[in-house]
Parts: C-alpha cells; sequence; structure tokens
C-alpha cells in the first residue's frame, strides 16, 4: 500500500470514530466555549476592554481546545491494545504519523471552526475580511503544534499520568507558535500593513516544517517495542 | 555484573572528589570576588553577584547541550550508557538552572527594581528549565527502563530543536538584559580585576560541571547494574 493510501486510511478510520460518537468533537467545543467565557469574567471590565484582550483571548482557547483535542488522539488506540493491530498492519511508520497527524489536525481544526464565531461574537469582534487572514494564521499554527502533539500523544499514553503529562511536555511547544499566531491576529485586526506580518508567517511556516519532518523521523522510535 | 558495579563506584568516588575540588574552587570566588575584587561604581554590591550568574548560566546550558547530544546517540547507538548519562547531564543543569533562576531575581530587585520581569533571556531561561523538568517528568511516568530511555531521548532531541525557537519568540517579545560585556567583538570591557575572577569562576563551575555529573552518572550506572542483576 503506498505512503499516502495508507496515510489516508488511517486519518479516514479516526475520523470515522470521531464522527460516530461525536462526543469528543462536543466535549472538546463546550471546553473552547466555557474558556471563552471564563475570561469574560476574569477581567476587569472597567479597566480592560473586550477588544485589548481578545487576540490573547483567541489563542489561549485555542491553544487549551487543541490540548483537549490531542489528548484523545491515542486513548482511542490504547482501548483494547487497537495500536498493537496498528503497527502489525503491512503499512510503514511514517503512514501511521502521518495519518494521526492529519486525524489530529483535521479534530483541531474543526474545534476552532466552532470556537472562532463565537469568539468573534462573545467579544464584539468587528467581521471584516481580515478575520479570513486570522482564520488561516490559526491553520497556520495548528499544523505544526498537532505534529508535536501527535509524537507526544503516542508517548504519553503509554505512561501513568498520561492526562497530565501530555500538557506539560507540549505546553512549552506551543509557545513559539502561539506567540506568533497572537501577535500576527493583533495586526491583522488592528488593519497593519502586510509587511508587519511576513515575519510571524515566516517563524509559523519555519516551526511547522521543522517540526513535522523531526515528529515524523522520531515516530517510529516511539511506537517500536 | 560485578565490573559494572565497580565501574559505577569508581565514577561515583572520582566524581566526589572533582566535585570536591569544584567546590574549594567556588568558596575561592567568593573570596576573588569579596577580598581581590574591586567594588563596581554604578551597582555597588549587587553587581558581586555576577560572578556567580552568568558562570551558571553557562554550567546549565552546556549540562543541556550534552544531554541533547548523549540523547541522540542514544537513539543511533542503542547504548543505554548515553542515556545515563543524559539523565545526568540533564540533572545536574536543572541544579544550575536553579541557581541562574535565583541569582537572577536577586540581582534584579536592587537593579532594575523589580524581582521579576520577563526579559528575553530570563523567560528564554525559565522555558528551558521547564522543559527539562517535563523531561524529567516524562522519566518518573515510564516503568520500563529501555522505553523510559527512548521517551526521554524523543524529549531531549525535540527539545533542541525547540531552543532556538524560543530564542527567537522571546528576543522579539522583550529585552532589558545587559549585553555581553566579555564575549564580544571588541575588547572585554570588564577591568583585568574583575575579569579575572569572572573568568576563574567558569573555569570552577566547568569543574564543577564534571564532578556532580561524574558522580551522578556514577549513581545512575549503579542503579542500572543493580537491575540488570535482580533480573538476571
Amino acid at each position: 500500500m503506498s505512503l499516502w493510501r495508507a496515510t489516508r486510511a488511517i486519518a479516514a478510520k479516526d475520523l470515522r470514530i470521531e464522527w460516530r460518537h461525536k462526543t469528543a468533537l462536543l466535549t472538546a467545543t463546550l471546553f473552547a466555549i466555557l474558556v471563552l467565557l471564563i475570561f469574560v469574567f476574569a477581567r476587569d471590565p472597567a479597566t480592560l476592554s473586550l477588544g485589548d484582550v481578545a487576540p490573547s483571548v483567541l489563542w489561549v482557547t485555542l491553544a487549551l481546545s487543541a490540548l483537549v483535542a490531542l489528548n484523545r488522539a491515542f486513548l482511542l488506540e490504547r482501548e483494547h491494545a487497537a495500536l498493537e493491530g496498528i503497527l502489525l498492519a503491512p503499512v510503514p511508520r511514517q503512514a501511521i504519523f502521518w495519518g494521526k497527524w492529519l486525524a489530529n489536525l483535521t479534530f483541531v481544526l474543526a474545534v476552532q471552526a466552532i470556537a472562532f464565531p463565537l469568539w468573534i461574537l462573545f467579544f464584539n469582534v468587528t467581521p471584516t475580511l481580515s478575520l479570513l487572514a486570522v482564520a488561516g494564521v490559526a491553520v497556520l499554527a495548528a499544523i505544526g503544534f498537532t505534529a508535536v502533539g501527535t509524537l507526544f500523544s503516542a508517548m504519553a499514553v503509554r505512561t501513568r499520568f498520561a492526562e497530565l503529562l501530555l500538557p506539560v511536555l507540549l505546553l512549552p511547544f506551543m509557545i513559539p507558535p502561539v506567540f506568533a499566531a497572537s501577535e500576527a491576529t493583533l495586526r491583522l485586526l488592528a488593519n497593519r500593513p502586510m509587511g508587519e506580518l511576513w515575519g510571524w508567517l515566516r517563524l509559523l511556516t519555519l516551526y511547522d516544517l521543522a517540526f513535522l519532518v523531526l515528529a515524523n523521523l522520531l515516530f517510529p522510535v516511539v511506537v517500536d517495542e | 555484573m560485578t565490573t559494572a558495579l565497580e565501574n559505577a563506584e569508581n565514577h561515583i568516588r572520582r566524581g566526589r572528589i572533582i566535585a570536591l575540588i569544584g567546590l574549594l574552587g567556588f568558596a575561592g570566588v567568593y573570596l576573588m570576588a569579596w577580598r581581590f575584587t574591586p567594588v563596581e561604581r554604578f551597582q555597588g554590591l549587587a553587581q558581586k553577584i555576577f560572578y556567580i550568574h552568568p558562570p551558571a548560566a553557562y554550567a546549565s546550558e552546556m549540562a543541556f547541550v550534552f544531554a541533547g547530544v548523549a540523547s541522540l546517540l542514544y537513539l543511533l547507538l542503542k547504548d543505554e550508557r548515553f542515556d545515563t548519562f543524559a539523565e545526568a547531564s540533564a540533572e545536574v543543569g536543572l541544579a544550575f538552572a536553579l541557581v541562574l533562576l535565583t541569582t537572577g531575581p536577586i540581582w534584579a530587585k536592587p537593579i532594575w527594581g523589580a524581582w521579576w520581569t520577563w526579559d528575553a533571556r530570563l523567560t528564554f531561561s525559565l522555558i528551558e528549565f521547564l522543559l527539562f523538568c517535563s523531561y524529567f517528568a516524562l522519566r518518573s511516568a515510564v516503568r520500563d527502563p529501555a522505553e523510559r530511555a527512548r521517551y526521554a531521548a524523543v524529549v531531549a532531541i525535540m527539545g533542541m530543536l525547540l531552543v532556538p525557537f524560543i530564542h527567537i519568540t522571546v528576543y522579539l517579545f522583550n529585552t532589558t538584559h545587559p549585553q555581553p560585556v566579555v564575549v564580544k567583538t571588541d575588547k572585554p570591557s570588564l577591568p583585568w580585576e574583575m575579569l579575572r575572577t569572572f573568568l576563574t569562576s567558569f573555569g570552577v563551575f566547568t569543574v564543577m560541571y564534571l564532578g556532580f555529573v561524574m558522580t551522578r552518572y556514577g549513581i545512575g550506572a549503579r542503579r542500572v547494574a543493580e537491575e540488570l542483576s535482580d533480573a538476571g
């Protein structure tokens, strides 16, 4: 089976399971909404307007809900030792990584796609065309940290305290993309010239490429006995 | 197995001697800084912390780099000694990083007026420290030694790639840190009496690093040897 076909088959399997149950997607979305809500109450309305905190809130919410989403990535495989089954399949290890990553990315983007309009609604963000660019930045940021998350969740799930360990391992890796993405968002919302954006977009792209390649290379080390 | 145990004990013994020499040297640095180095004109006594703070930064950085390189070698060669060394070096690095992160605020309070500022290098050190804390969190959460070594190596290698990104991030974020005064393109701007103490301290921290890592490596190697003899 070719790499691409195997990748697609694994991603499709994961997404089909998610789609049948829908519990994970609904829970992760609910979580994102609740985080947005908490921020509204955690700020002093007299000193901080919703607009001031909007970019930071968006990125903290997206990062935290991505963590929740990634946590369940390999839990599915742990049940009934399903991972062993996949490892026995005559497909390259790389295909398992790409498939898992693709499913994770789709799942994280689905949660973001629901949280994003709610953020616009709750934080009175003026709906302009630049919001499309913000959505693009969200995709660019998610590509990199889901790659790291896919690798780490494959490890974390086989340890004690899996649910606690993944955030502890992954959060330091989220600092560069979350920072770059929130800086880019800030500039997009303020209608700054494109010249101010390129640096942040370059940083995000470089991060994505670097971690996709390295996580993919290290994945066989993690899953092989 | 006895030879492995004996080897480990030898490492511990040698490591302790080197560490002791390092610690004596450290006392010497204190003495030099206190008695034989002039008080800085603007910062006063607070500046004396610089005979500890940058050397601790250097030692922790060296420790983390060696831990990363050893992790890579472990994955390539599958020799468990590299894993034992990586663990030892990372742990010693954490100790030095803790020195770095405590001396920094002590200096920052009188000079910058705040214990903590989100300055670039400060933030960088904190994130690196936390990264290695999570490395140890992972190590302690895996029971099987071979699996633990592989997972830890993966985190350390990923961490090595993260470091340049964190570096860029924190510099874009903020910096108020003093710029280098010794390693720079023109002549060092420290007077000789200060430079002497400063460089001695770097040497002493290197000796302490060697001593601590050798001891810690011996302890790790002893544990591995004991586990093997229990299993066999």
